[in-house]
C-alpha cells in the first residue's frame, strides 16, 4: 500500500465518521466540530486528487467562515434540539424503512452501473498544457462557464434581497449617527461653563 | 464569440440590468415609495421584452456552448411567462398598496424570478437549468413569505423553502447519476449517450430528476406544500405562482424529457402517465371539500398539472404542441380568475370564503358573467376554449397510444367539473346573505373581462396559438 492510498483511506474514513457524529452527536457544538473535521478530511481528499486550490477554497470558505458562522447560530439561537430529537425519533422506524428499502435499490442500480460509450473520455479533466489548476479553474469559470458564474452572481443577489426585504424593518424612533452634523458642530458651543455660587446652586 | 452569445441572451441581460439598476436607484431615492410606479415600470419592461422575444423569431440560435437554446418552444414559453407576469403584477399592485405589504423590492424580486424562468426554458445543460430553477425558486420563496409579520403567510415562504431544497436536492442526484452515465452535462451529449433502452442507473437517475420537476410543477405526489403556500401568500403572489411559474416548470420539464431523454421515451412516458393520472384524481377528488377558494385554485391547479403532463406523457411532437397550448389558456384563464379573487372583499377586508359568493350575481351581474364563463372554461364545458385545452391534449394521449390515461382524463374532468359548477351555484342560487363588495379596481375589471372573452371569443381560431405551438413543439422533438 503506497503512502497516497494509505492516505486516501485514512481521510475517506475521517470524512465519514465526522458525517456521522455531526448528525448523531447530543451536542450541537459538537455537531459543529464533527463537521469541520469533515470538511478538512475532505479538503485531505482534494490534495490527494491534484486539486490543491478547491482544498484550500474548503478550508478557508466552509471552514473558516461558514462552520464558525454555524457555531455562532447554534450558540446564539434557542433552540431546544432534545426536543427536535425526540420528534425525530417518533418517525425513525419508518425513516430506517425506507432508508433501507432506497439502499438496497442503489445497490442494485451500482450493482450494474454502465456508462455511455465515450463518457469516461468526455468526464476526464483536460486542463490546458502548461496551466496550473487555479489559473484553469479561472478559465473555466470566466469563459466556458461565464454563463452560469453570472447567474450564480445573480442568485446571491436575490438570496441578499430577500434576507434584506425579510427581516430589515425601518423604525422611526431610533436615534442614528449624523456624520455631517458631528463635523460641523462648534466645539466652542459645546460645552458652557457657568460659574455657579455655593450654596445657590442654578 | 463572446458577443455572438450575449446577442441570444440579450432580453435576460436586459431584464437583469434593469433589475439591478432599478434596485440602486430606488434604494436612494424613494424606496417604498416608488414601488408602484416601479411595478408598472416592470410590467411595461416585461411586455416589451415579450414583444422582442416573439417578434425576433429567427431559427435555433444556441449561445455557450449549447448551454442555452434560443428555439421556437423557448420564444413560445418566454412570450407565456412575461405576459402573465406583467399581467399578475398590474394586477396586484393596488391589492398590496392598501395592504401596506407593497415594498419596492417585490417587482425586482418578481423581475430577476422572470429571468430565472426564461434560463430555465431555454436550458441546455444541466447545470444551466439548475441555475435557472434556483434564481426563480429562491425569489418566489421570498415573495411568499412577503406578509412577514402573518403567521400564515412566513408558514408558506419557510414550508415552501424547505420542501423546495429538498426537491433540488432530488433533481441535482438525478442529474448527478445521468452526468455519471452519460459523462456531460450538456443535453446534446446526453441524447447521444442515451437511445433505446435506458440502462438502471440512468434509469434513476431520470426518476430523479422528474421527481424534482414534478415537485415544481406540483403533482401528485409532491404537491404537499401547495394549498398552504396558495394559502399562505398574499393573493397577489399566489396569482403569479398559479401562472408564470406553472409554465415554466412545465417548458423545463417537456425541455428535459425530449432534449435530453429524447432517447429513451419509454422509460419516462409511465412515469409522468402516473404523476399525470394521480393529480388529475387527487385535484379533483379534494378540491371538493374546499371552503376557501384560494385552496380551492390550488388543488384546481393540481389537477390542471396533470391534464398538461398527459400532454407530454403522449412523448409526441403533438403532445408538446396540446401541453403549450393547454398551459396558454391555463394562464389566460387563471389571470382572470385571480382578478377576480383579488377584487373580492368586504368592509375592505380581503374575502377568501366561497361561500361569501351567495347571491353575488344579483349585486354584480357583469363580473358574475365573466367569472361564469371563467369557472365553466375551467371546468372544461364544451363551447369555450378550456374545453379545447383538455381537448388536445386528451386527442394527443390517445394518439400516442395511452387510452387508458385518455379515459381516466375524462373521468377526473367530470368529478372536477363538480366544484366549479357549485361556485357557479353559490352565485346564482345561493342563500340571501350580507352582500359582499367588490373593489372599485378597473385594472382588475378589465383583466376580469378580457380573459372571459379570450374564454368566448378564443374558440373561432384561438388567435393563430395552435400553429404557433405546433411550430413551437417542432423545434424540441425531432
Amino acid at each position: 500500500m503506497t503512502i497516497a492510498s494509505l492516505c486516501f483511506y485514512l481521510f475517506a474514513i475521517s470524512v465519514l465518521v465526522g458525517g456521522l457524529f455531526t448528525v448523531i452527536s447530543r451536542n450541537p457544538v459538537h455537531s459543529v466540530l464533527w463537521l469541520i473535521l469533515s470538511f478538512i478530511s475532505a479538503a485531505g481528499l482534494f490534495v490527494l486528487l491534484g486539486a490543491e486550490f478547491v482544498a484550500m477554497l474548503l478550508v478557508i470558505v466552509y471552514v473558516g467562515a461558514v462552520a464558525v458562522l454555524f457555531l455562532f447560530v447554534v450558540m446564539m439561537l434557542d433552540v431546544d434540539f432534545a426536543e427536535l430529537k425526540a420528534e425525530m425519533a417518533k418517525y425513525m422506524p419508518l425513516a430506517l424503512l425506507i432508508g433501507m428499502i432506497l439502499l438496497m435499490q442503489f445497490g442494485l442500480a451500482y450493482g450494474v452501473w454502465e456508462t455511455a460509450e465515450g463518457a469516461e473520455a468526455a468526464r476526464a479533466a483536460v486542463p490546458p498544457e502548461g496551466v496550473q489548476n487555479t489559473a484553469a479553474l479561472g478559465l473555466l469559470l470566466y469563459d466556458k462557464y461565464f454563463l452560469l458564474f453570472q447567474l450564480a452572481g445573480l442568485i446571491l443577489l436575490v438570496a441578499m434581497i430577500g434576507a434584506i426585504v425579510l427581516t430589515l424593518r425601518h423604525r422611526a424612533d431610533v436615534k442614528r449617527q449624523d456624520v455631517l452634523a458631528q463635523m460641523y458642530r462648534d466645539p466652542a458651543k459645546a460645552m458652557e461653563l457657568k460659574d455657579v455660587k455655593p450654596g445657590q446652586g442654578l | 464569440m463572446i458577443q455572438a452569445d450575449l446577442n441570444v441572451i440579450l432580453p435576460e441581460i436586459v431584464l437583469s440590468v434593469y433589475a439591478m439598476a432599478a434596485l440602486l436607484f430606488t434604494v436612494y431615492t424613494g424606496k417604498d415609495k416608488m414601488a408602484g410606479m416601479l411595478v408598472w415600470l416592470t410590467a411595461a419592461l416585461f411586455v416589451a421584452m415579450a414583444l422582442f422575444v416573439g417578434a425576433t423569431a429567427n431559427g435555433t440560435r444556441e449561445a455557450f456552448g449549447g448551454m442555452f437554446v434560443d428555439d421556437g418552444f423557448a420564444r413560445f414559453a418566454k412570450v407565456t411567462i412575461l405576459l402573465s407576469a406583467a399581467a399578475v403584477l398590474v394586477m396586484g399592485q393596488e391589492y398590496m398598496a392598501r395592504r401596506n405589504i407593497l415594498r419596492f423590492e417585490y417587482p425586482l424580486l418578481i423581475a430577476l424570478a422572470v429571468v430565472g424562468m426564461m434560463v430555465m426554458v431555454s436550458a441546455g445543460d444541466l447545470m444551466a437549468l439548475y441555475m435557472g430553477l434556483e434564481l426563480q425558486s429562491l425569489a418566489l420563496y421570498v415573495v411568499a413569505s412577503l406578509r412577514r409579520d402573518s403567521a400564515k403567510s412566513t408558514e408558506a415562504g419557510l414550508k415552501y423553502f424547505v420542501l423546495g431544497a429538498l426537491s433540488s436536492g432530488l433533481l441535482l442526484y438525478g442529474a448527478s447519476l445521468t452526468y455519471g452515465y452519460a459523462g456531460t452535462t450538456l443535453f446534446s451529449g446526453i441524447i447521444a449517450a442515451a437511445e433505446g433502452q435506458a440502462p438502471l442507473g440512468l434509469l434513476f437517475g431520470i426518476v430523479f430528476v422528474i421527481s424534482g420537476m414534478a415537485f415544481k410543477v406540483s403533482a401528485v405526489p409532491f404537491h404537499m406544500w401547495t394549498p398552504d403556500v396558495y394559502e399562505g401568500s398574499p393573493t397577489p403572489i399566489t396569482a403569479f405562482f398559479a401562472t408564470a411559474p406553472k409554465m415554466a416548470a412545465m417548458g423545463l420539464f417537456a425541455r428535459v424529457v425530449h432534449d435530453a431523454y429524447g432517447g429513451v421515451v419509454g422509460d419516462w412516458q409511465q412515469v409522468i402517465a402516473l404523476l399525470s393520472v394521480l393529480s388529475m384524481f387527487l385535484g379533483a377528488v379534494a378540491a371538493i371539500g374546499q371552503t376557501d377558494i384560494k385552496r380551492l385554485m390550488a388543488y384546481s391547479s393540481i389537477a390542471h398539472m396533470g391534464f398538461a403532463l398527459m400532454g407530454l406523457a403522449a412523448g409526441t411532437a403533438f403532445g408538446v404542441q396540446a401541453m403549450l397550448i393547454y398551459m396558454a389558456i391555463y394562464v389566460t384563464m387563471n389571470v382572470g380568475t385571480f382578478a377576480f379573487i383579488l377584487s373580492m372583499e368586504r368592509d375592505g377586508q380581503p374575502v377568501t370564503d366561497i361561500a361569501s359568493l351567495n347571491m353575488y350575481s344579483k349585486a354584480h351581474p357583469a363580473r358574475a358573467m365573466a367569472m361564469l364563463v371563467l369557472l365553466f372554461s375551467l371546468a372544461g364545458v364544451p363551447p369555450l376554449l378550456g374545453f379545447f385545452g383538455k381537448f388536445y391534449v386528451l386527442r394527443a394521449a390517445y394518439d400516442g397510444g395511452l387510452a387508458w390515461l385518455a379515459v381516466a382524463g375524462v373521468i377526473a374532468s367530470v368529478i372536477g367539473a363538480f366544484y366549479y359548477l357549485r361556485i357557479v351555484f353559490f352565485m346564482y342560487f345561493g342563500e340571501e346573505q350580507e352582500e359582499l363588495e367588490t373593489a372599485r379596481s378597473p385594472v382588475l375589471w378589465s383583466l376580469l373581462m378580457v380573459s372571459a372573452t379570450v374564454m368566448l371569443v378564443g374558440i373561432i381560431n384561438m388567435f393563430g396559438v395552435e400553429t404557433i405551438a405546433e411550430a413551437a413543439a417542432a423545434t424540441l422533438v425531432n
